[in-house]
């Protein structure tokens, strides 16, 4: 018990070691370049305004060292997330921020949207970090007005960006070669290329191919109120395996007071789902295919000096199979189709010197094709229209947008006497939002923000359409953000301190109309989607990075993140049991506290990385009582690395250990987390 | 500040045993009735069916005893209670996501056995032996084929399964009447193909000798001492509504067809409690009945036995039951299928006399003593 809390202790001691006292003045108009400063672009520079908001970011060397396989993993470290992980390899994981649910969150992918129509959910467990060059987070939205109407169409944003090539020198190539192995029979090769054309024009190839056997040991057991053992049962987790193959390439061009992109994504994959362990049932034997392939391109130009246009378009089209060959439950062998079109203008207009407008229009129409019987094939054509403006005066930045959302869903009904009947539904809805950062010391940066926004999600092709559950009256669901913070960021020269970022944002969301399935009518596990949620989320998020400079060229970053939430029910005044009832009861899977802490050091051609990720006591439902509690779990990982050269080859081999206390522990119940486990990687770059 | 924080945040300890919540709801009640045990079914992947204990000789309701009862059970009792029954001295719990039939003492809820049954369903007894039906009869080498379900013979000495006769797609309940077996196939994985007849196993042979047409989707099958057999269908949730059908077994004929949806019934004496609600795609609603039958009249007696306005509180009727003494009745409320639901009892008048809380979707009773 003692070594436990030692352990716990430890790991949380890590906040204290960061000093929060001494501070210096730098221009904070600097900060977005300053952590970026490796890929300041032309365009880049152009903008006028930074962030109203600055986002929470992990770039290339950081998302390297993290230990982190997926981009669900990297994004645990922001405050805020909270990410839903089934366990292993090809576990699904999906990130929810701030407690709003899965579908409030919108993902882009090199600026355009990774769509789901059918549920809403993106899977960040298939995206790799072995191309993403920086994964950012914004609450609320990306506050550049200058984006697609898209990008204001969520309450909270993760942006993925791939490596966008760079040459040093008088290269025209670069070569990376990454092989990983180690536990759950993990072989994940991956080889990017990367070819400058012209000096306008370069182009990146990139294929990467996993194949897990997703195997790994679990433990649960339970124990008497005096300690002594009751149960204690270990197994293998079982159908987790995983094969995927993916494959893009890219093209990147540059021209006067402008930039380009076109790409294609291919990824193709087949995995076990490896379900609930329950009594009596130890494996499962459900798989699932998914191919998914897209196409998409933006262009970027300044005309003028006071216009600048931006025009996105994208064709996506997933295929995902799900079966069920056991014969002990109902068989099930699933198929569906999503296609999504989309194209996006985004018009900027420079008013004045500090005042800038943005009118921005999109189109996206998506299918959804299954077979499933008594299937309706939805189809859904949206047009977003977004009207932005930013301001500036002296240390105050302000934006302010209205998001326009015209959405006409068809779907076709076949009653049970096989007449086929058309039915059209609209929904128009304008929903505002507005930034506001000041800063009261031009010399000092020291910055304080807040802002509003009113946002909803759409009700998803599966809450309205999907046979027997869906719903076809539902409404979207709604969300009101406000949060008031503070952010402290600056180079100093102070001892070993050599640089200190805080931040801190109080916030409150409002949560209404919340989509939720409710039972339906006889029989089991009849479901009806119902737009009869309440939640109210109060939190704190809380950030600091440092930096330490010590003698003989060692360099210590540090980084921890603190996040408190009370995300309450208020769905229903009845149920209001004292201790017991769901009313103002904690949502499911929210922890009160979460955190984490990662700590790196470089010296000459060795680095270290040391993170811990902390979730405190959650239940599994708003009713917080004993039989719904979930323990706290908190993992702790290594990473060493060495560098070195070959002739011209640059050379790196990693380890990991990941979970390092052999913490067995579940994110979702019954889903058990992988135990102590072990990676190796190769690096090489030509 | 972050002292504050370390102070806050906690760190993960054993999972203890859970200790059974004792609740006093009434003053002590002595007939030959000792109790009851309320299976409460938890939503699918929960692992959390759970088994309550209501003592008429102390008035105490006693939540989640299973753990406490069986501490060297990993995973305690499993994943979808689906019907529990008492045969003799001993407790059986059908868990059809468990793929198994739980065993206990019935005095102590402690395990004594377990019978390995994939997708069980419900549970019969006769002559010492349990008929079992199950969703997952054999597999054949053949894309095409379909799986249909059967119906298991256990010997209640020994725990082991005897024999099997295949029925229809996806049996639910079963009776027993004058040695033959009644078994309501729903076919409710088969849609829109339902199934829509009874399957009569003759005892003796365990064989299937008859198929008899009743209706869709059937679910419920109850037998009356006139050999009346009383059969609900689910309907298709679209154009067939639920309903209650009368089966003479001895006429072979349907006597009668009631437009009563059925969810859960409850036969005691000659009447037939029924609750219900029903859900229709074509209104989008649902409906909701708690309905006393005559079963030798066949007349209903009532369509809202709860007398009191209690029904304006209940979410999701799901279970029902009737004390044979007191003539007490049992009504649960499912609620949404994962926050912890109601039990309410109410007395021979249809008012309440109390309600606790229980575990997850309360559904399925069975007396102690007689």
């Amino acid at each position: 018990m003692l070594r436990r809390k030692l352990l716990c202790f430890v790991g949380v001691l890590m906040n204290i070691l960061v000093p929060a006292q001494k501070v210096f003045a730098v221009e904070v108009e600097a900060i977005d370049t300053m952590l970026n400063l490796k890929e300041v672009s032309v365009v880049r520079s152009y903008k006028p305004y930074i962030e109203v908001i600055p986002a929470q970011k992990l770039d290339g060397e950081q998302l390297q060292r993290l230990n982190s396989f997926s981009v669900a993993d990297a994004v645990r470290y922001f405050s805020g997330v909270q990410i839903k992980d089934y366990g292993g390899v090809g576990g699904i994981k999906t990130v929810d921020i701030r407690s709003m649910g899965t579908n409030h969150m919108g993902v882009f992918y090199d600026g355009i949207q990774l769509g789901n129509a059918q549920n809403g959910q993106i899977d960040l467990g298939k995206f790799s970090l072995d191309n993403i060059e920086e994964v950012s987070l914004y609450n609320g939205q990306k506050s550049d007005i200058f984006q697609p109407a898209k990008d204001f169409g969520a309450a909270g944003t993760i942006y993925l960006r791939t490596r966008t090539p760079k040459f040093e020198n008088n290269k025209r190539t670069n070569v990376k070669v990454l092989f990983r192995t180690g536990s759950f029979g993990l072989v994940n090769p991956s080889i990017l290329l990367e070819q400058k054309l012209s000096d306008n024009l370069s182009a990146a190839i990139n294929a990467e191919y996993i194949d897990a056997n997703g195997k790994y040991k679990f433990r649960y057991k339970k124990v008497f109120s005096d300690g002594t053992l009751a149960w204690d049962t270990t197994a293998t987790r079982q159908n987790g395996d995983v094969y995927s193959l993916r494959v893009e390439g890219g093209l990147y061009g540059k021209m006067k007071g402008g930039k380009w992109n076109a790409k294609a994504y291919y990824y193709d994959s087949e995995r076990g789902i490896p379900g609930a362990i329950v009594n009596n049932v130890w494996k499962t034997s459900q798989r699932q295919w998914d191919r998914n392939f897209f196409a998409q391109g933006s262009f970027q130009k300044r005309i003028g000096s006071r216009y600048e246009l931006l025009l996105s378009a994208k064709y996506a089209i997933d295929k995902m199979r799900y079966l069920n060959p056991d014969t002990t439950l109902m068989y099930l062998d699933n198929k569906f189709t999503q296609q999504e079109v989309y194209v996006s203008a985004a018009n900027k207009f420079k008013l004045l010197k500090d005042w800038e407008l943005n009118l921005s229009v999109d189109y996206t129409w998506n299918t959804l094709d299954a077979s499933l019987t008594n299937f309706v094939y939805p189809k859904r054509h949206s047009v977003l229209v977004a009207l932005a403006t930013a301001y500036k005066w002296r240390g105050w930045k302000a934006q302010a947008s209205v998001l326009g959302t015209f959405v006409q869903d068809c779907s076709t009904a076949t009653s049970g006497t096989g007449s086929v009947t058309k039915r059209i539904k609209s929904f128009d809805e304008f929903t505002p939002a507005v930034f506001v950062s000041y800063k009261p010391v031009e010399t000092f940066p020291l910055n304080f923000r807040a802002f509003y926004k009113r946002i909803f999600r759409m009700p998803t092709f599966n809450d309205l359409y999907y046979t027997d559950i869906g719903n076809a009256n539902l409404e979207p669901e709604y969300v009101n953000q406000y949060n008031l913070g503070l952010q402290y960021q600056s180079a100093l020269d102070c001892g070993v301190l050599t640089g200190l970022s805080m931040r801190a944002d109080a916030y409150y969301n409002y949560v209404t109309d919340k989509i939720i399935s409710v039972p339906k009518g006889t029989g089991q596990y009849r479901w009806m989607m119902m737009n009869i949620g309440k939640v109210k989320i109060r939190g704190i998020d809380v950030n600091a990075q440092a930096r330490f400079t010590f003698p003989y060229n060692i360099e210590v970053d540090a980084n921890l993140s603190y996040t408190y939430q009370r995300a309450q029910d208020y769905t229903d005044p009845t149920d209001n049991e004292p201790g017991a009832g769901t009313y103002k009861g904690q949502i499911s899977y929210i922890p009160w506290h979460n955190g984490s802490v990662v700590i790196h050091g470089t010296w000459k051609k060795v680095e270290l990385n040391y993170s811990f990720i902390y979730v405190g006591e959650r239940y599994h439902n708003s009713s917080n009582i004993r039989a719904n509690y979930e323990q706290p779990w908190y993992t702790h990982d290594l990473s060493a690395g060495y560098s070195f050269n070959i002739g011209k080859v640059n050379m790196k081999i990693s380890a990991e250990v990941n979970n390092l206390f052999n913490q067995y522990y579940d994110v979702i119940v019954n889903y058990p987390m992988p135990g102590r486990n072990y990676k190796a990687i190769l690096k090489i770059e030509i | 500040m972050l002292m504050v924080l370390l102070a806050l945040v906690s760190c993960r300890h054993d999972d203890e045993i859970f200790i059974p919540e004792n609740v006093t709801m009434s003053k002590p009640e002595l007939s030959d009735i000792k109790g009851f045990y309320l299976l409460n079914e938890g939503n699918m992947g929960s692992n959390k069916s759970t088994l309550d204990y209501y003592d008429y000789t102390t008035g105490v309701y006693t939540r989640n005893i299973y753990g406490n009862a069986n501490p060297s059970v990993p995973k305690e009792l499993g994943d979808v209670g689906n019907d529990i029954a008492v045969y003799g001295t001993k407790l059986y719990a059908v868990i059809n996501c468990s793929n198994k039939i739980e065993v206990m003492d019935m005095a102590t809820a402690k395990r004594v056995g377990q019978i390995n049954i994939p997708n069980c369903r419900y549970i019969k007894f006769h002559d010492g032996y349990a008929y079992v039906t199950s969703y997952a009869g054999p597999v054949e080498i053949n894309p095409d084929y379909e799986q249909k379900g059967y119906v298991a013979k256990v010997d209640t000495a020994s725990f082991t399964v005897v024999d099997t006769c295949v029925v229809g797609f996806q049996p639910d309940e079963l009776e027993i009447v004058d040695d033959r077996i009644y078994v309501a196939n729903s076919g409710g994985y088969m849609v829109p193909n339902y199934e829509n007849t009874l399957s009569v196993i003759d005892i003796a042979t365990f064989k299937e000798v008859e198929r008899v047409p009743i209706a869709i989707n059937l679910q419920c099958v109850v037998g009356d001492e006139y050999g009346g057999l009383w059969v609900s269908t689910r309907g298709d949730y679209y154009e067939e509504e639920s309903a209650l059908f009368c089966y003479d077994v001895r006429k072979k004929r349907i006597e009668t067809k009631l437009d009563v949806p059925v969810s859960s019934m409850w036969l005691d004496g000659d009447m037939l409690y029924v609750v219900s609600i029903a859900w229709s795609n074509i209104t989008m609603s649902d409906e909701v009945t708690y309905a006393v039958i005559d079963v030798r009249t066949h007349e209903v007696l009532t369509r809202n036995f709860i007398t009191d306005g209690t029904e304006k509180k209940i979410k999701k009727p799901y279970g029902v039951a009737v004390n044979p003494i007191t003539k007490d009745i049992y009504v649960t409320d499912a609620k949404n299928y994962v926050n912890p639901g109601t039990l309410y009892c109410f007395g021979q008048d249809g008012a309440l006399k109390w309600s606790v809380r229980t575990g997850d979707i309360p559904a399925h009773f069975a007396f102690i003593g007689k």
